[in-house]
Parts: structure tokens; sequence; C-alpha cells
């Protein structure tokens, strides 16, 4: 019973994806999906082979994984001190929040050219657009965390007589983390989208220009074996953000 | 009565006399007032008492009368209009060291451990790791959580946490200890074997305590002296001394004279309660008209 409680979401949700491979290979073949449009699961695993051996993914991999951790190191570096301004500076929170959400809102892969301009065709610029596009939702979701913390929990503070350092460290802090990493994983998300999609677009960098020019030369199941490596990039971050968060607030 | 009991509360009675001459709390005369949009609204007026070490004294009065306020002010977290709060002979006028507080809502610290939540007052004095943990576990089996150490409060029962919390307050070894109604949220039961843990607690450390309440049986169960606060204004309107022999347990609430007290207390608390309650249909009836 324990094993199952363990292992058994995981088992499920693996158990479950193979399954959907299977039928989507079954539909393929039926000619039910148009196997020009999606390649078979199977032409894709065996792609993966290919893909690492004849078109250098390691590189580009750690490449692309670099962009995403320089991103996502920025967006946490930066966002987090903002949404804590924004919790002390009232008037200065009233004054942006709603610009803030707004922004997240806005697709600001459309202004890459500007950005192109200012770090020029490099992995700055794919840096840059990932980190603006991820910064909302942590500014946002620590603004949330820090003005949400219990007032019984701030009034404790107050009542063993702690500095204002003391009661953001040791209450604050700590109370907010579940919501600054909620607002963290968002802003990963947002940061690894524009990434990938910049490195498309610019066709520099790691992953994006590959994905583009394997489409270009309409070899579907290479395409879809290297957005597995997208996807394993997406995942390892997640994995990371969460042992931080085991880290910082164990009971979590 | 055993003579142990006897002698014990001979030697209580004994030490509160030597110390009698001066009060750990002195309230004297205080008054706090708010301004509203409908003018200005005294919440607390007048109000004076003294409380000896190792005394229990509880403040009980209806809901909306102030008692809150009061807690709020002896606790430095809120100003005082006129009047004077003096903790061990220094006056208040903001959160002090002498002063702990429990509080009414569950207060624990969600990320920590119980020995991390129990330590964490020790922690912002700067004492060391080991010896913070050391002495934290001395206050987690006063409370009688030894084994739940290394829990998180989510796992424990509200019961347990409000423990938690007592212990977190008792390891700043204050010299007053100051709670707002910590056993509101619990079901009757625990809150009398709870009362039973707070008397032990209270006579092992001669911990002076104020206990602000609306439960009578707590009251009377807990304390030397009850003050019932009148309605609106909250005012002084009586102080009992509850002459019931120390050490106390809960089967004291089968008593005769246990039952005397709560009527009596009772009787006085009707009349303020009563109007208490027409003055928030009143209000409900306001709300209502468009």
């Amino acid at each position: 019973m324990r094993s199952l409680d363990r292992y058994g979401p995981a088992a499920l949700g693996f158990g479950g994806f193979v399954l959907f491979l299977v039928v989507v290979e079954i539909l393929i073949r039926l000619g039910l999906i148009n196997g020009y449009i999606v390649p078979l699961p199977s032409q894709v695993i065996v792609a993966l082979e290919r893909v690492i051996a004849e078109e250098g993914i390691l590189p580009r991999f750690l490449l692309t994984a670099g962009e995403a951790l320089g991103a996502g190191l920025l967006v946490a570096l930066i966002g987090i001190p903002l949404g804590i301004l924004l919790f002390e500076a009232d008037l200065l929170r009233r004054a942006t929040e709603n610009w803030v959400a707004a922004f997240a809102a806005a697709p600001i892969v459309l202004v890459y050219p500007l950005f192109l301009v200012i770090f020029g065709r490099s992995s700055w610029t794919i840096i840059a657009i990932g980190t603006v596009a991820g910064l909302p939702p942590v500014i946002l979701k620590t603004l949330e965390g820090l003005a949400g913390v219990r007032p019984v929990l701030i009034r404790v503070g107050r009542s063993f007589n702690l500095t204002p350092w003391q009661q953001f460290r040791t209450i604050l802090f700590p109370a907010a983390v579940p919501t600054i990493f909620a607002g963290l994983r968002l802003g990963l998300i947002f940061a690894m989208i524009n990434v990938v999609g910049v490195e498309f677009l610019i066709n520099f960098g790691g992953l994006g220009p590959l994905i583009n020019e394997l489409s270009e030369r309409y070899d579907m199941p290479a395409t879809y074996a290297a957005i597995c490596f997208v996807v394993l990039v997406s995942v390892l971050f997640f994995l990371a953000v969460e042992r931080i968060e085991k880290w910082l607030r164990p009971a979590s | 009565m055993s003579t142990a009991t006897n002698l014990h509360q001979v030697s209580r009675k004994g030490a509160a006399a030597a110390t009698g001459g001066q009060p750990i709390l002195t309230v004297d005369h205080v008054v706090k007032s708010f301004e509203t949009p409908q003018g200005k609204v005294t919440a607390v007026d007048d109000m004076s008492l003294d409380v000896r070490q190792g005394e229990f004294v509880s403040v009980i009065g209806p809901s909306g009368c102030g008692k809150s306020t009061l807690f709020n002010m002896i606790g430095g977290l809120l100003s005082i209009t006129e009047g004077e709060i003096a903790v061990a002979g220094e006056r208040v006028n903001g959160p002090h060291p002498s002063i702990g507080m429990v509080f009414q809502e569950e207060s624990t610290f969600p990320w920590r451990t119980v020995e991390e939540n129990v330590a964490f007052p020790l922690e912002i004095q700067g004492v060391g790791k080991a010896e913070r943990l050391e002495r934290a576990q001395h206050f987690i089996k006063l409370v009688g959580l030894q084994g739940f150490e290394k829990r998180f409060p989510a796992e424990l029962s509200g019961g347990m946490r409000q423990r938690v919390a007592i212990a977190r307050t008792l390891a700043f070894q204050p010299k007053l200890l100051l709670m707002d109604e910590p056993f509101a949220a619990l079901d009757e039961q625990t809150r009398l074997l709870l009362g039973d843990k707070v008397t032990q607690i209270q006579q092992e450390l001669n911990q002076t305590v104020v206990l602000i309440t609306h439960n009578i049986t707590e009251a009377v169960q807990l304390s030397d002296r009850i003050l019932i606060m009148t309605y609106r204004p909250g005012r002084t309107k009586r102080i009992i001394d509850i002459d019931l022999p120390r050490p106390r347990t809960s089967e004291i609430v089968g008593s005769d004279a246990f039952g005397r007290y709560v009527a009596e207390i009772w009787n006085d608390l009707r009349e303020e309660a009563s109007q208490g309650m027409q003055d928030e249909e009143a209000l409900a009836q306001q709300r209502k008209r468009p």
C-alpha cells in the first residue's frame, strides 16, 4: 500500500504517456492521423539516437539549458526583490501593479528586434527576452505571497520584538515561499517558452535553431526528437525548483 | 485534601504574599478610544488591575467588550489613549521582553518543526543551535509534546499546535504570560484537559498569567482572580477571588463551589451579554434596511 502511495502517481503518469504514444502510433498506422504531419512515435524514438549522434545535440542542449538557467536566475534575482519592493512601498504598488499584470499578458517576444539592436545576435538577447517575459508572474506572486501572510504570524513576530529585518527573514519570507515559488514556476515557463522561441526566431543558440533546421528539412521524426530535449530542459528546471523549495520550506 | 496539597497551597500563598508588594503587571486607569466616521468610540474605559507574581488572573466579558483591545494594549501591540500599563516596574510603550503573548488564532510557524518553533525566541536572542534545541526540549516536555519534536504543525491536532505556541512563548521566559482565548477553537473536552496542562505548567514555573476569555468554566478552572468586564465601553464590573484549592485539576468542575462561582459570574455577565446581543441585532436590522 505504501509503495503504491509512493510510486503510484509516477507509474500512472508514465503509463498514461506510454499508452498515449501507443494510441497515436495505432491511429497513424490506421491512417486516421496524417503520418506526414505527425511522425510515428516509434520513428521519433529511433530519431533520438540519430539526433544525438549526428546533430551535436549535447552542446546545443547545454547552450539552451544555460540560457534558460541564466534567464531563470535573473527572473528570481530581479523579480523577487521587485515584488518585495512593491510590498514595502504601497504607493509604488498601487501605481504599478496593474501595469505589471498587463505586462504579464503582453507578447514580449514580438519586440525581439529591439533586443537584437541592444544586445546583438547573441545569447544575451535570448536571456534578456526570457528574463523580461518571466518577471511579471514572479513580481506579482511575490507581492501576493507577502501580502497574504496571516496577520497573527506578524503579531507573533511583533510580540517577540523582532526588528523589521528579522520579521522579514524569519516570518514574512518563509510564510510567502509557497506563493513565491508558484510565481517562479510560472516565470520559468514564460522564460523557457521565450528562450526557445527567440532561438528559433533569430536562428541562434541551441535547440531552437536545430528544431527550425530539422523542420525545414521536413525531418519530422528528428524535429519531434529535438523537441523532446526542450521538454527535458523544462523537466530538469522544474525538478531543481522543487528541490530548492523543499530545502527552503521542508513542510511544503 | 491531602497534607501535601495543603502544604503546596500554603507555600504558593506565602510566595505570593512575599512578592505581594510589587505587582508584575499594573494597569492604571487605562482608556482606549478610536476615531471612527461616526465619532469617537471608547473601547476600554478607566480600567485598573494589579497582578502579582505567580498569580493567574482571567479577564472575562461578552463579545465586543474590549477584552482583545486590553490584551493588545498590555502586550504593547496597541497604543494607550490614557493611563499607564507597567510590567515588572517598566512602562509598556511597545512589545516588551517581559511579556509573552499567546494568540487565539493558530500561530505556529508551519515551515518549522515543533522544536524549531519552540526554539524560535532563543534563535532570535542569538542562542547557539545546540543550546537552544536543548532548552526547547525542556519546554516541549513541559507541555507534554515529547516525541513530536521533529513533526511539523500540519501533522498535529489543533490542541497540540496551541501547546506548541504556549511552549514557544514560555521559551521566551516572560515574566508575564498573556493569553487571548488560546483554546477558543478547541472542543470543550480538549479545552478542559489543556486547562489542566496550563495549571500544571503555571504552578511548576510559578508563572504569572493573564488570560483573556469569554468562557466562564475555563476562567474558574484556571484562575486565582477573575475580572468581569462590562459591555461597551469595557469597564471593570467586578473582581472575584476564586478560593478553590490548588493544585487544581479539571475534576473540580463537578464540585459545588465551582458551580457556585460559575453561577455568580454568569449572574454578572448575563446583563452585559444580553446588551451585546441586542446591539448586534440592532446592527443587523440597520444593515438589512436599503
